[in-house]
């Protein structure tokens, strides 16, 4: 009996550990979650009835890497939106430890980039943890199939964040490329470097 | 570019009456890191990867200064791999000297993330602070985020000392 507890007890802590440590991985299916929006509004991806999908960024105010990324995301909703994958971009930064991503401080930025996606602030930290977000940006690209979100690219938005102009490989627009085209995503996560997200102490 | 910095370094070094120790920050790319980091001797090399407005990786500057001193006379080469832009180089030498550091730095552009990271680290996802021990021409152990005090820096050095 003992055993038995102890096992299912490591069965219970390793999956826990594991779901922690890792978050979604490419074919996984998400979790509809519901945040404010700097409108104060709540926003949930149920919200988007008619779309095929969704290209939904980590991001942030404060961190240079995120700020290079600002102008590039903007044209990926531009481009992508009508086609049926809105961006939907998300700050889980803590803001006691970082001001300058604090809800406030979203909405001054927002305005100043002239944001056309909504601009989400994760407060509690739990949808950056549910996805295994680590960094900023951080891109999740989803598909809906039926009632289902399926993740179907992790990771950078492209291969160059010092210079858009010497970008050769625009990975995140070739994922969504490709599912528009009903074929699978040839590169499927990618590594960049990145602010970390500032967890809460 | 390189070539010209350097050169005007050495220019700036003999002209100047002042002497204390300036820290030139030149730029890497790949095989240029691999060259100095992948040595067949028996220092063992300590090599952080931070940034300017890295928070975290700037707080801990201080540990890998303290370490620079400390194991000056012992084979470990402790290296700052700076992840700022190409065109702050000058600023990331101005951030190390007005501190006074003294450690080695370069600063790493290797193109492509997605496949240096991976050449460099297969476990690292590409957040910094990280932290790198070689020897021998090896990767042999790796830390991701930062340290919590000098203990911890030492312990993981000493990891494979």
């Amino acid at each position: 009996m003992k055993k038995l507890v102890l096992s299912l007890l490591a069965i219970v802590s390793f999956t826990l550990f594991s779901m922690a440590q890792n978050g979604y991985k490419v074919g996984d299916n998400i979790k509809d979650f519901s945040l404010q929006n700097i409108d104060g509004k709540k926003v949930s991806l149920a919200d988007y009835k008619d779309s095929k999908g969704f290209i939904i960024t980590f991001t942030c105010n404060h961190c240079p890497y995120a700020m290079a990324y600002e102008d590039r995301i903007l044209a990926l909703n531009n481009k992508y939106a009508k086609a049926g994958y809105p961006v939907i971009a998300i700050n889980p930064n803590d803001a006691i430890q970082y001001p300058e991503d604090n809800f406030e401080a979203m909405q001054v930025r927002a305005k100043e980039k002239k944001f056309n996606f909504p601009y989400l602030y994760d407060e509690s930290q739990n949808i950056a943890k549910q996805f295994g977000a680590i960094k900023t940006p951080h891109v999740f690209i989803v598909q809906k199939v039926g009632d289902k979100f399926v993740v179907q690219y992790i990771g950078a938005i492209d291969d160059n964040w010092e210079k858009a102009a010497d970008v050769k490989e625009k990975y995140a627009e070739s994922a969504i490329d490709a599912l528009l085209a009903g074929k699978p995503v040839a590169t499927t996560s990618t590594k960049a470097i990145g602010c970390g997200i500032k967890w809460k102490k | 570019m390189n070539y010209y910095r350097q050169l005007l370094f050495i220019i700036l070094c003999t002209i100047s009456t002042v002497s204390f120790a300036q820290t030139f920050v030149p730029i890497f790319d790949l095989p240029q890191y691999q060259n100095r980091v992948l040595q067949k001797n028996d220092t063992l090399y300590v090599v952080n990867f931070w940034a300017t407005w890295c928070k975290p990786c700037v707080e801990e500057l201080p540990l890998f200064q303290t370490a620079t001193i400390a194991y000056k006379d012992k084979p470990v080469k402790i290296i700052l791999v700076s992840q700022d832009a190409k065109s702050r180089v000058f600023g990331v030498e101005q951030f190390l000297n007005m501190r006074k550091y003294t450690t080695e730095c370069f600063l790493l552009s290797a193109g492509n993330p997605n496949i240096w990271i991976e050449k460099i680290e297969p476990k690292w996802s590409g957040t910094i602070p990280a932290t790198i021990l070689y020897k021998n021409g090896e990767n042999v152990n790796f830390h991701e985020g930062d340290f919590a005090d000098q203990k911890a820096l030492e312990d993981f050095i000493h990891s494979k000392l």
